[in-house]
């Protein structure tokens, strides 16, 4: 008897149990162009972390308008100088400031739409997958009822409804945008429930909740994590949208949705008002796709076949 | 084939009168003022109470409701506060505009993502790959509305300054006046909206277009002598477009209930800019027409592309 266990138990330590997620994290690290937008990620993190930094140095708190020496006599934005790096906006702010400040709030909805979204989906999906019966079928519709909304229309509806705002904009992105991770959760607890874990699980004596969230979710874990990378970009966009559309935040907050949408009316003679904010906010999604590309790479089990 | 078709209308059926509650009671529940705008700032409560009298304002939410339901049943969403205008007119107004808008780029989306994907999978991890997945990641990166506004910037206003009046600043002029003025008007949007979506279909193509290379027919059909671009072409690509087909008909179905954004930037008033005026004047028949019309729209195209699937590919058993 023991020696059997022991048998068993040799082979075990030789070989290094790696979980899917492990596997994925060591392919990813080896994927150069997602650790370099990985960096890129962590320096505006950086740069949202140490804004009243950039302010110090600069000298130029983010609201500050400096009608004479930040305009022009015609009362023009200035273009970039030794005093103001990128230029000044409309009303004489620097916009480089501005845009640090600015980065706080991408991040900000950005994840904290993010989180909702996939506490919501996740939640929502699994409970139906799981569950089924009359639980699947009103979830089902009501996964249906979202996804078939117009989600930009509804979401500029109630921003000017109830007046613009940080929670908001972080609520309504978040309350539109559960449905499509609760569908992919959803058809993969279908199938997983019937495998035989869940009924080792029960028998062993779990309780559906359990079950759900100690067995199952682990192994709905992978499209989740590939998911959350590829909608923070999409949730940056939409708050910059929202800005754009002129339902951000409440002036005088920095955002970059909100400086291009200001900009605008001076892209024919003020271009760094418009391409700095522009390329803050191409550079960030760019790094969160090109990494959340990586990340799908890393997680996909045919990956290994093509390199 | 028919009973599926019951029922999957049925299910969306049952999905746009759920949104008709929702988005009433959303609307109708959040204060409102129009009717105060509507009478001016010196007007009389008396005035007011008339105005919500005659826009039906005054009746509890419910009745409301169910007016607007049956008068929906009989094709009529009801008028706009403003002018008296039906909703139904004011979509038919906007609606050729949008769809201009989303087929002229559903034809360069299509065309570019599918060539790029077809390149990508036939020579995956080349430079052309790599080149291709990050042009088409650089312009899905970009927020629709800085994409537009740099079209504009470079070939409308630098290339007017430069002397070349190719583009207008934005606009929109009908087919009926001239096929050349509507494609000058479209072009810009066009391309902006097909680079925008071009990303999704190529990233499809190229992972099915590998799938299906894989596959032992496609080596027969090489074994067999058959020319590399006819095994590529009729061989590969016709078995791998189904998933392209699908999300194809889910992005026309969006588009068509409004591309909000590229119509704002370039002055279309499609059905995208005319919601965002109502949203902006508390139109309320107007925004929940074209919340409606823009739902029912999405819910079709998932119909069709259901039918399409099971047309496209026997193996997929309609239950």
């Amino acid at each position: 008897m023991t020696a059997a266990l022991e048998v068993i138990e040799a082979p075990a330590k030789a070989i290094e149990g790696r979980s899917p997620v492990l596997l994925a994290m060591r392919r990813l690290r080896r994927d150069k162009v997602a650790m370099g937008s990985l960096v890129v990620i962590v320096l505006i993190v950086l740069m949202a972390i140490f804004a009243p930094v950039v302010a110090a140095i600069t000298g130029h708190p983010p609201n500050e308008q400096y009608r004479q020496i930040g305009l022009t006599p015609d009362g023009l934005p200035r273009g970039p100088n030794g005093t103001f790096w990128f230029g000044t906006d409309d009303l004489g702010r620097d916009v480089l400031v501005r845009i640090a400040y600015g980065a706080r709030i991408s991040l900000l909805v950005g994840v904290a739409a993010t989180a909702i979204t996939v506490v919501i989906g996740v939640v929502l999906g699994l409970a139906a997958g799981f569950l089924g019966g009359i639980v699947d079928t009103i979830l089902a519709r009501l996964i249906d009822v979202v996804l078939s909304v117009p989600f930009l229309l509804v979401a500029i509806a109630l921003v000017s409804i109830t007046g613009p705002s940080l929670s908001i904009t972080v609520l309504v992105i978040g309350f539109f945008s559960w449905a499509s991770v609760a569908r992919i959760v959803r058809g993969q607890v279908l199938s997983l429930r019937e495998r035989e874990f869940v009924e080792a699980a029960r028998s062993l004596g779990a309780g559906d909740t359990r079950i759900m969230f100690v067995d199952v979710l682990p192994n709905v874990l992978a499209p989740v994590i590939v998911y959350t990378t590829l909608l923070i970009p999409v949730v940056i966009v939409t708050q910059a949208t929202l800005s754009f559309l002129g339902l951000g935040l409440p002036p005088p907050t920095a955002d970059w949705g909100g400086m291009i949408s200001e900009s605008q009316n001076y892209y024919t003679t003020a271009w760094w008002f418009i391409l700095f904010p522009g390329i803050a906010l191409l550079i960030t999604t760019l790094a969160f796709n090109l990494f959340g590309d990586g990340v799908r790479d890393a997680f996909d089990p045919r990956a290994d076949r093509l390199r | 084939m028919v009973m599926f078709l019951i029922r999957r209308l049925g299910h969306g059926i049952l999905v746009l009168w759920l949104i008709t509650v929702a988005v009433f009671g959303l609307f109708f529940v959040a204060p409102s003022n129009v009717a105060q705008t509507l009478a001016g700032r010196q007007a009389t409560p008396e005035t007011i109470a008339l105005i919500k009298q005659r826009l039906g304002l005054d009746q509890p939410v419910w009745k409301q409701y169910l007016d607007f339901i049956k008068n929906a049943l009989h094709g009529n969403l009801g008028y706009d506060y403003y002018h008296q205008v039906p909703v139904t007119t004011i979509i038919g107004q906007a609606l050729p505009i949008t769809v201009s808008l989303a087929l002229g780029a559903a034809v360069l989306w299509l065309l570019l993502g599918v060539f790029n994907g077809v390149i990508s999978a036939v020579h995956p991890r080349s430079l052309a790959d790599r080149g291709l997945t990050l042009f088409s990641l650089f312009f899905y990166s970009f927020p629709s509305f800085l994409l537009g506004l740099l079209l504009l910037y470079f070939l409308y206003f630098r290339l007017t300054l430069a002397g070349f009046t190719w583009f207008p600043a934005g606009g929109y002029t009908g087919i009926t006046q001239g096929v050349g003025s509507w494609v000058q008007h479209l072009l810009l949007p066009w391309i902006a909206l097909a680079l925008l979506l071009a990303a999704t279909y190529t990233r499809l193509t190229r992972g099915a277009m590998l799938d299906v290379l894989g596959e032992d027919y496609i080596r027969t059909a090489r074994s067999k002598g058959i020319r590399e671009r006819r095994v590529i072409v009729r061989h590969g690509l016709r078995s791998a477009l189904t998933p392209v087909v699908t999300q194809f008909g889910i992005d026309l179905g969006q588009l068509i209930g409004g591309v909000v954004v590229i119509e704002t930037v370039f002055s279309l008033p499609g059905l995208g800019q005319t919601a965002v005026v109502a949203i902006n004047q508390q139109d309320l028949p107007v925004i929940i027409g074209i919340v409606l019309f823009a739902s029912a729209a999405v819910v079709v195209a998932n119909i069709l592309v259901d039918i399409v699937y099971a047309v496209l590919d026997p193996r997929v058993r309609l239950h």
